[in-house]
């Protein structure tokens, strides 16, 4: 029981108190380059927390039941990153398959989820800290969407702002750097509920 | 030793059980076997391999629907309509199609992928596009930038075309493209010499198409191109026509101009040529001597940005400067445009103003 609640607790500190992208600043490339608007941020949030909650558990099960018990921990760098860019490519097929538009959609940046750092991030936070298997799907889970939430906050920011007199010296990717600070400093206000290490 | 073995086993493993995973995951999704087309209710039918591009699998069976961009989805030209088989609507294609074509079944058919059994419609008169093979007679330098190619047809093969039309011409695979690519150009010769065409093309870094005919190119190579396409042409009437053109855009313009001198037609004409410097002037030879020929025609040649050497004593100003003097208002006149997107949006903007109605003003956009 204390260990499905500590999962449950995971979960919402990856969403809320330990939001990845925004206390760890992981995988801030495409969280800056998709974040024009609110519709093309949730479609790649979508893909990311999918490819993130599915990735967490494989690494999971390749580090645990198979690097570990050959002694081959010093690969997991390479072995994560092979298991990552295996799944998005099926991930790719998949949606080429079944839904031609959001493939269009998405585009380039469905092929990039593969060098997302926040994937990798989630899968080496979980062997660091030890996680059960249930504790590091949460975490997966947890960690997409809080990087959904970030994403899509920042695109409808983005979207508001868009007539907005900005700068001239702060256009673009500088107001862009300033907000994502904004919102990181605003999120640091729920680390009182829960903290997880 | 018994671990260096160990690590590199365990980890060949996992790669080939991953390899094997996306291989059995391909054959499973990206197989579509086999499709049938069947085209305007059975004038045409074939059965082929799906998974490709509805534009290039037409064009593999010969059927050549009318594309500037090759298949990028980046000019919108290669409509058809499809009746079934075509899946739902991609964003990639609405930009291209109006509401009225979208509730027509029109879609960009490079776009739409082959997935299954289609049923489509084309215009008939696409079917009178065909591929040429040809060889490079001869190439010139007409400026730093512009190259002048001229083909002929191999077997004493014959092009009938309008002039004003384009080409697409084949870029076959070459070091720096791996595949081969389709890019227009508009056919610069006159109509009558059917036997060959002449295309004129400008250097865009790094451009595909451009760098092959630019760097690769000799006299003598064997080269193919299917056509003729567009609609844009000289229309028969007695109204006034002005020719505009920048850069190479003054391509389709010759070769209007020299079915004029040929049909001795007498309209009152005026061309307007716009370049930056005297050195991207080309053809004043050739002009001259259709001014001969043709005792209605005014040639105005115009530099944006003469050089102190140019000596130039002619118009100065872009091609609109020219336009804004010359055309009072726009009563009986014509106007056919050809250049780069901004010059022609900009010089449409400008004679509708004056007064020419708007299915009056003819237009192709080198984008």
């Amino acid at each position: 029981m204390e260990l499905g609640l500590s999962a449950f607790v995971i979960f919402f500190a990856a969403i809320f108190t330990n939001n990845i992208l925004l206390t760890n600043f992981l995988g801030m490339c495409s969280f800056l380059a998709v974040s024009r608007e609110v519709k093309s941020s949730l479609g790649l949030g979508f893909a990311v927390i999918f490819v993130m909650t599915c990735t967490s558990a494989l690494n999971y099960l390749v580090y645990y039941h198979l690097l570990v018990p050959l002694g081959l921990e010093h690969f997991r760098f390479i072995v994560f990153i092979i298991v990552i860019a295996a799944f998005v490519q099926l991930v790719e097929m998949v949606i080429e398959r079944s839904s031609p538009v959001l493939y269009v959609i998405l585009g380039i940046f469905l092929p990039l989820i593969t060098v997302n750092c926040a994937i990798l991030g989630v899968a080496l936070f979980m062997i660091i800290r030890n996680y059960t298997f249930l504790q590091s799907v949460a975490y997966g889970a947890g960690g997409g969407i809080g990087w959904t939430l970030a994403i899509v906050a920042m695109g409808g920011i983005r979207q508001k702002m868009r007539g907005a007199p900005v700068p001239k010296s702060l256009e673009g990717p500088g107001i862009t750097l300033i907000i994502a600070g904004l919102m990181a400093l605003a999120f640091i206000g729920f680390t009182g509920m829960i903290q997880i290490q | 030793m018994g671990h260096l073995f160990l690590s590199l086993i365990a980890l060949s493993c996992l790669g080939a059980g991953l390899a094997l995973l996306l291989e059995v995951a391909d054959s499973y999704l990206g197989f579509y076997g086999q499709c049938h087309i069947d085209i305007n209710s059975g004038e045409k039918e074939f059965t082929i391999q799906g998974g490709g591009s509805l534009l290039s699998t037409l064009m593999e069976q010969g059927i050549f629907i009318p594309s500037a961009c090759g298949g990028r989805g980046s000019c919108g030209y290669c409509k058809v309509r499809i009746h079934g088989g075509g899946g739902p609507l991609l964003p990639t294609e609405t930009p291209w199609l109006g509401p009225e074509e979208i509730e027509a079944q029109v879609r960009i058919s490079c776009q739409v992928k082959v997935r299954g059994d289609m049923i489509i419609e084309i215009p008939p008169e696409l079917f009178l596009i065909r591929e040429f093979r040809s060889r490079v007679e001869g190439l010139r330098n007409l400026t730093h930038e512009i190259k002048e190619l001229r083909l002929r047809l191999i077997e004493s093969d014959a092009i009938s075309f309008k002039p004003g039309q384009y080409v697409q011409f084949q870029v076959p695979e070459y070091e720096g493209c791996p595949e081969s690519v389709y890019r227009a150009y508009s056919i610069a010769s006159a109509a009558h010499e059917s036997g060959s065409i002449t295309l004129i093309v400008t250097r865009v870094p790094g451009g595909l198409a451009t760098t092959y005919i630019h760097e690769v190119l000799k006299a003598g190579d064997e080269v193919a191109f299917s056509g003729p396409y567009g609609d844009f042409y000289l229309r028969d009437s007695d109204r006034e026509i002005f020719l505009v053109a920048t850069g190479s855009g003054l391509a389709p313009i010759m070769s209007i101009l020299c079915q004029m001198a040929e049909e001795r037609i007498s309209r009152k004409t005026t061309l307007v040529f716009g370049a930056r410097h005297r050195t991207d002037l080309f053809y004043l030879d050739e002009i001259e001597a259709l001014k001969g020929k043709m005792p209605g025609l005014e040639a105005i040649f115009t530099l944006s940005r003469p050089e102190e050497e140019d000596q130039w004593e002619g118009e100065r100003g872009r091609v609109t400067d020219v336009l804004e003097r010359i055309i009072k208002e726009g009563a009986n006149k014509e106007a056919y445009l050809c250049g780069n997107p901004a010059m022609v949006e900009s010089c449409v903007e400008l004679l509708t103003k004056k007064g020419i109605p708007e299915e009056l003003i003819f237009y192709d956009k080198f984008a």
